[in-house]
């Protein structure tokens, strides 16, 4: 017989869980941006906390259709689905978590690791002169944000950005993403 | 010229420009994946008042949110009002940020550094 109630309970009271894996279209993203939003307005009082984790959340999901728009469908692998990605939002004691995971040609992932590196390397002050140094260039994006978004992560979220690239064959690699969103401790 | 207005929806701000009496309003949320689009009409908009201006011009900016894809959109649009006192109308730009929301705070004192131009920051209850 089918029982849940032990799944149920060990599911956190008060928390966020939620995990998706499949493809990610802006119509999803929106989806999940709504589904997180409304339980964010009950469970965090936190104005800032709320804003960041949604803040966050919007640029992660974003970047995700932004990447895997890029994707050549022609190309696949037999092994793995490069076309779907892995979305993960989560609630630990002191912190949100959000992950993400997605396939990136392998001629991408360098660009993007220095780019990451470059971003990681960089103090609150520093964040603020790259951000406005990218805000004030004047080169719009085809979406408009123009590499902004990762910077904006880390300023808003105030922490390191931890990632990993794992080949998986001669076409395309493995990026997993994370990022922390700690609770005002205060509350 | 005619009234822009222009509906609120789920990632989109309300829109509301009246040239007849020199007063422009957005406020609510921005985060679309391609702002370029939404903001292009108004844009062209503020590029248009220039010839029917009026001696003062009231700008009203009341944004709960904005994502990155927005924020250059939004530079280009503030831009836009400030260069319209080259044109002979008084400006004055009002930010507009719920209590304790320090980011939009932040974002309003950081657009008027940028442009060189005294915003009122105002504080509004939630």
């Amino acid at each position: 017989m089918l029982n849940f109630l032990e799944i149920h309970n060990q599911m956190k009271a008060n928390s966020i869980a939620l995990s998706f894996k499949g493809n990610v279209t802006f119509e999803l993203v929106d989806s999940i941006i709504i589904i997180i939003s409304d339980k964010l307005d009950h469970l965090e009082n936190d104005i800032n906390v709320r804003k960041k984790v949604y803040g966050v959340l919007t640029e992660c999901l974003q970047n995700l259709c932004n990447h895997i728009d890029k994707v050549d469908e022609v190309q696949v692998n037999e092994k793995y689905d490069v076309n779907s990605a892995v979305i993960m939002v989560d609630t630990e004691e002191d912190a949100y978590l959000i992950r993400t995971g997605n396939f990136i040609p392998n001629d991408k992932t360098e660009h993007l690791k220095k780019w990451l590196e470059e971003i990681n390397l960089m103090n609150k002050d520093q964040l603020k002169e790259l951000y406005n140094k990218i805000l004030t260039n004047k080169v719009f994006s085809d979406k408009g944000g123009g590499g902004l978004g990762f910077v904006d992560i880390a300023r808003k979220s105030g922490k390191k950005l931890e990632y990993s690239f794992q080949k998986i064959d001669d076409k395309y690699s493995f990026f997993s993403f994370q990022i922390k969103i700690n609770k005002n401790k205060q509350v | 010229m005619d009234t822009l207005v222009i509906e609120p929806k789920s990632k989109t701000p309300k829109i509301n420009f009246d040239a007849s009496v020199g007063h422009m309003e957005i406020s609510g949320i921005s985060c679309a994946e391609n702002s370029v689009e939404f903001y292009k009409p108004v844009i062209d908009w503020i590029d248009n008042y220039k010839n029917e201006i009026k001696k003062d011009t009231t700008v009203d900016i009341n944004y709960k949110y904005f994502n990155t894809s927005s924020a250059k959109c939004i530079l280009d649009l503030l831009e836009r009002f400030v260069n319209l006192k080259n044109h002979g109308t008084n400006l004055t730009i009002n930010w507009y940020y719920e209590q304790d929301d320090e980011e939009m705070f932040d974002a309003g004192s950081n657009f008027s550094e940028i442009l060189e131009q005294p915003f009122n920051l105002i504080e509004i209850e939630q």
